[in-house]
């Protein structure tokens, strides 16, 4: 494939649960080494998009596709071996097993062998900053030791895409820094990434551009200075009046 | 730890030359439900699918090999792997249902049993291997056929079916397999996620599970010499198999042994003393009462707990 082709093309895909239309016709472009930030209200959508993308969910309407491939009808665990992984926004760690153990398991994606894998899982725990940690069992873990374990995890399978859902929520402003500073390093070491956050100013630090949901449809796309200041988003996030108010 | 096994081993392969005929007898059903657990374990307790009908493979495996021999001749030192393929082959059935249409829970405890109770219900109504009245093996004496005068010739042999069950559990413990079988017990859609086939590997460990547990079904028909449906295709033999794990730390090597080491003994003397005196079953409600407690209060079982105590001493 070309290299200026995007890492990750989605085309057009809907998702309607009964009758509600969680996602509408949501076209989206990754292209390598880019952050896209994936931003909208409570509800606007971004967590079915990612299930819709990471294979948890098929989409009714659309086409998506990863690295030359066309992702439909493919489950979870084979579109992890492509190199497109992701979180989840309910962290969801191995609560009895170690750190280490638990990273492993990402690990042992590309390194069958056991030591390998070990060896792996360690230096992705120390990067993520839980070396001290590594020994215990994540079920006793904080929520910031929760949220950067969940990214160790994706980032042991060795990605060329990770889907981050609301890795910094919860966390207070120090924890918040450090971990874009974390996401800033992966993406600098060549991963590319989709990112869906509340929190503002860590999306507009690390995004190169800012796609932005609201009731299931993209209704901006640009970068962060753009979205910042378009009145669809102002509208989206605190309801038209505010569009039109005058300022202070 | 390792020390602590092999000595064990050892005591175990020298003990016969100093127990009666009865104290052998009973260590022939430790080993062999042992063994039994042991093969349940690496599908209910590493990956976490609580079967709860092994007994089915136990009966195709002991009905397999007995007809085999009985009819055909054939050394039940064959029988026996014919029986576990057999037992495999319902196995990978079972698994199928269960695992592709997302059965978890009580769900697949349900279709398991449902399986089982299908091959009892099955073999009490098909007369060519006895029907209702179960099926008989005429005892010659011939190692060939799988008969030993000498009971301790039993003991050596369910000694070596428990000892290789625990080898094949502690090699898949070490390997890809076993770190992905307990990432599944923990969270199977985290697994998906991080590029586990979860449904292949649940069915690999199903049907490694099945044909093991259907290999221990030629030891139970050629020592016991009569097969009656209710008994080897029954509820309570799938009980029998699932609590010693349990009770022991399932999801762990050492588990279903202790666990047989524990129950076997205590279902011996609460069956010889309390039988006596009209209280047939009486097992059974020391079987619950033991149950209620490890859930109570080991609710991952006696080796974990064993394992805390000792690691606790250690670091006194």
């Amino acid at each position: 494939m070309s290299p200026g082709a995007p890492l990750l093309q989605v085309t057009a895909i809907s998702k309607r649960f009964g009758g509600l239309v969680a996602v509408r016709d949501l076209s989206l472009e990754v292209a390598r080494g880019e952050v896209l930030g994936l931003i909208g209200p409570n509800g606007a959508g971004k967590t079915t998009a990612f299930h819709l993308i990471s294979g948890f969910l098929a989409p009714d309407t659309g086409l998506v596709r990863f690295d030359g491939h066309l992702l439909a009808g493919l489950k979870p665990h084979a579109i992890c071996d492509l190199g497109l992984v992701r979180t989840f926004q309910i962290v969801r760690p191995f609560p009895h097993l170690s750190v280490l153990d638990n990273v492993r398991v990402g690990a042992l994606a590309r390194r069958p062998r056991m030591a390998e894998a070990r060896a792996k899982a360690q230096e992705v725990i120390d990067q993520v900053g839980l070396g001290a940690k590594a020994e215990q069992r994540a079920g006793g873990l904080t929520l910031a030791e929760r949220k950067r374990l969940e990214l160790a995890r994706a980032l042991a399978t060795e990605p060329t895409l990770l889907l981050l859902d609301e890795v910094m929520a919860g966390l207070n402003p120090t924890e918040t820094a450090a971990i874009v500073g974390l996401i800033r390093r992966i993406n600098e070491g060549g991963v590319s990434i989709l990112l869906i956050e509340h929190n503002m100013k860590a999306v507009m630090a690390l995004s190169h551009r800012i796609a932005v949901l609201s009731f299931g449809e993209k209704i901006v796309e640009g970068t962060p200075a753009v979205v910042a200041n378009h009145p669809r988003v102002i509208e989206a996030y605190l309801g038209e009046e505010y569009v039109h108010a005058p300022a202070g | 730890m390792k020390w602590l096994g092999a000595a064990a081993v050892v005591v175990l392969l020298l003990l016969p030359a100093a127990l009666s005929s009865y104290a052998i007898t009973v260590f022939i059903f430790i080993f062999f439900y042992a063994f039994l657990g042991q093969a349940w374990n690496i599908v209910g307790g590493y990956a976490g699918q609580l079967s709860a009908g092994h007994a089915a493979f136990v009966g195709i495996g002991a009905y397999t090999s007995a007809v085999l021999s009985v009819q055909a001749g054939l050394t039940p030192w064959i029988g026996m792997f014919v029986g576990g393929l057999l037992s495999a082959a319902l196995g990978t059935v079972v698994g199928y249902l269960g695992f592709r249409f997302g059965l978890r829970g009580f769900y697949f405890v349900l279709l398991t049993v449902a399986f089982a109770e299908v091959c009892r219900v099955v073999a009490l109504n098909t007369d060519a291997v006895g029907g209702a009245l179960g099926y008989y093996i005429t005892f010659t004496g011939d190692p060939w056929q799988f008969q030993f005068q000498d009971n301790r010739v039993y003991y050596y042999v369910a000694l070596g079916l428990m000892l290789g069950a625990t080898g094949v559990v502690a090699a898949i413990e070490r390997r890809r397999f076993g770190a992905y079988l307990i990432a599944i017990r923990e969270d199977e859609s985290a697994c998906e996620a991080l590029g586990v086939n979860t449904f292949r590997y649940k069915m690999l460990a199903m049907v490694v599970s099945s044909f093991l547990t259907g290999v221990g079904g030629t030891f139970y028909a050629f020592y016991l010499f009569s097969l009656q449906p209710g008994a080897v295709f029954g509820i309570p033999l799938s009980v029998e198999i699932i609590i010693r794990p349990i009770v022991g730390g399932a999801g762990t090597v050492a588990g279903p042994i202790l666990g047989a080491f524990i129950l076997s003994p205590l279902a011996e003397i609460s069956r010889s003393y309390l039988g006596q005196g009209g209280w047939s079953g009486a097992h059974l409600i020391v079987y619950g009462l033991l149950l209620i407690a490890v859930v109570l209060f080991l609710p991952r079982g006696a080796y974990p707990a064993l394992l805390r105590l000792w690691t606790r001493m250690a670091a006194q």
